[in-house]
């Protein structure tokens, strides 16, 4: 008996008592038997995606040579950032070890993928290894490109003001120390975003919600003031939920500048520049502009890309993102459109949403199932709908549980109980609580 | 998740509480409970004085239950924002509750027992 059947996957999230416990002894997971291959999977990236995805594989496939290639030692959960950056949780929080995930019979290369022949089908490691593959998953994440902004650096972060949580957790700790002395203190609080695509695109207003509750409770209260700058139009890129937004922007009082892209900082004078787009009313063409905005805190998010590696191998996208290099793949299958054998899973994957670990709980399976597929000579079946979830914390306390799909619908998990436009406490415990444990269990594979 | 399974559903729970704490409080009930069983058992029968003793410390445990998961996740009465929120809230509470009076009622046997 299994619980698949009735979808109680994201219900598991809630973990209501005996009735919960006894049900869950039931749903054990019922594995195929492994199949017997030759393979040669090579996995560029062991974070979120390539973590899940080995995990998975060694149980279905027997006698694959899977080589998991990251240089990087320690593994981020990126969901945390943002509560490291509002001092709810410690920065060690979101850090564990990278082989603490990684199962046992496969081969962890400790380098970078340094260059990818998609036609000789070899990938060249930083240390000078060839790793010729069958199968190509593409799974690197995305690099943050700070140098885009002038002004700008690192080092600045938790110094006079300025934040910048997605850098990681000793950045979303130091983007703490500047945010906690604006809610103390008071004065203008900047929050911004990138004009390129974005990992996790609720973390900016997240970020802003809980920096104005934490100011609205301390020592800033009634001196302070929230501005919102983005280069999009619109507040998220769903309608019906940037319209919720706007009304829950318009409760609190934030100002918002709308079609504000982020150019550069005077970090000594604590102004940063923007540049404004308008649509001229008569001619309908569209006006630049340079603005000036100050701050006393200001959070910056750069624009993010594909990484070096993916955007030299001619894996991206030639008409679409060429300012960021998201990899060429089909929407629904993540398998890339010119090299069959090569899959994109997580961030650098070119879909139009999908850059969260939720996404990358669905991606996952369906790589899975048409890797699988491939190896047995037969075509997939399962079809990623580009599902996105974003636990959007309004509060410390309050959260809107918001999900949807490519076709910017929504696609609530619990329809009738947990409402995805309601700021509710029970979407909060999600994010605080049972999100961590929900991501651990889908590294290994679990979930 | 695709799958619900005891594993990930304890690995929840460790989360919320951490795994230490969340251990210590299941062979905590574990005992309570054995304990309880095991003064029904001896006595073959409920103490209604006991049991109405057990009655009035229901409260008690209720608010500190609620009190408590408040505490473990930064979160306020203030937070409450649907119907769903005030029935985990009460969920939170009856299982406070329950806890209470069963620990009530077989610390009162056990207590007891002794001084008789």
């Amino acid at each position: 008996m299994s619980l698949t059947g009735l979808a109680a996957s994201r219900r598991a999230f809630l973990g209501l008592g005996a009735a919960g416990l006894a049900a869950a002894s039931l749903g054990l997971p019922v594995r195929a038997d492994a199949i017997a291959t030759k393979a040669r999977i090579v996995i560029i990236g062991a974070g979120a995606a390539g973590t899940a995805l080995v995990n998975r594989l060694v149980q279905r496939l027997d006698g694959a040579q899977i080589t998991i290639v990251d240089a990087r030692a320690e593994h981020l959960y990126q969901p945390g950032l943002s509560l490291v950056a509002a001092g709810l949780k410690p920065a060690s929080y979101t850090v564990s070890q990278t082989t603490d995930w990684l199962p046992s019979g496969i081969t962890l290369v400790a380098e970078y993928a340094a260059a990818i022949d998609p036609v000789a089908k070899t990938v060249a490691t930083s240390g000078g290894k060839s790793l010729p593959y069958d199968f190509l998953i593409v799974a690197p994440g995305l690099v943050l490109d700070h140098d885009a902004i002038p002004g700008f650096s690192l080092d600045m972060v938790g110094q006079n003001g300025i934040g910048a949580l997605y850098a990681g957790p000793a950045y979303a700790a130091k983007t703490w120390d500047a945010a906690r002395k604006f809610t103390e203190e008071g004065g203008v609080g900047l929050f911004t975003r990138p004009a390129t695509e974005m990992k996790c695109a609720g973390a900016p207003l997240k970020h802003t919600f809980l920096i104005d509750d934490i100011a609205s409770r301390g020592g800033a209260a009634g001196k302070y003031e929230i501005h919102y700058a983005a280069p999009q139009p619109a507040l998220f890129s769903v309608p019906i939920v940037a319209e919720k937004v706007r009304m829950l922007f318009g409760e609190r009082g934030f100002t918002t500048h709308m079609q504000h892209k982020l150019l550069s900082i005077e970090p000594g004078q604590k102004r940063a520049t923007f540049e404004k787009t308008e649509i001229d009313a008569t001619t309908k063409a569209k006006v630049k502009s340079t603005v000036e905005l100050a701050y006393d805190y200001l959070h910056v998010i750069p624009p993010q890309r594909a990484p070096e590696v993916i955007r030299q191998s001619g894996l991206s996208w030639a008409d679409k993102w060429t300012d960021q290099g998201w990899v060429e793949v089909d929407q629904k299958t993540l398998r890339h459109l010119r090299y069959p054998e090569i899959f994109a899973l997580g961030d650098v994957a070119g879909v139009p949403k999908g850059k969260t670990a939720a996404s990358v709980k669905w991606m996952v399976p369906v790589v899975e199932d048409h890797l699988i597929a491939a190896i047995q000579g037969r075509e997939g079946t399962e079809t990623y709908d580009g599902y996105t979830s974003c636990p959007l914390i309004t509060r410390v306390g309050r959260a809107m549980l918001v999900e949807f799909d490519y076709n910017n619908n929504l696609v609530p998990s619990f329809p009738g109980m947990i409402a995805p436009l309601e700021e509710l406490w029970i979407s909060w415990l999600m994010k605080e609580v049972a999100l961590k444990a929900t991501y651990n269990a889908m590294l290994r594979g679990k979930a | 998740m695709k799958e619900l399974t005891l594993e990930t559903l304890i690995a929840v729970f460790e989360e919320i509480f951490g795994r230490g704490l969340f251990w210590t409080m299941v062979v905590a009930a574990l005992i309570v409970t054995a304990a309880y069983v095991y003064v029904l058992i001896r006595d073959r029968s409920m103490s209604m004085r006991k049991f109405l003793m057990a009655q009035l410390s229901m409260p008690f445990g209720a608010v500190a239950a609620v009190l408590f998961v408040q505490a473990m996740t930064h979160s306020h009465l203030r937070d409450i924002g649907g119907p769903i929120d005030v029935i985990v809230l009460l969920g939170v509470a009856v299982m406070g509750a329950i806890g209470a009076a069963i620990l009530v009622y077989t610390a009162q046997s056990l207590f007891r027992l002794r001084k008789a």
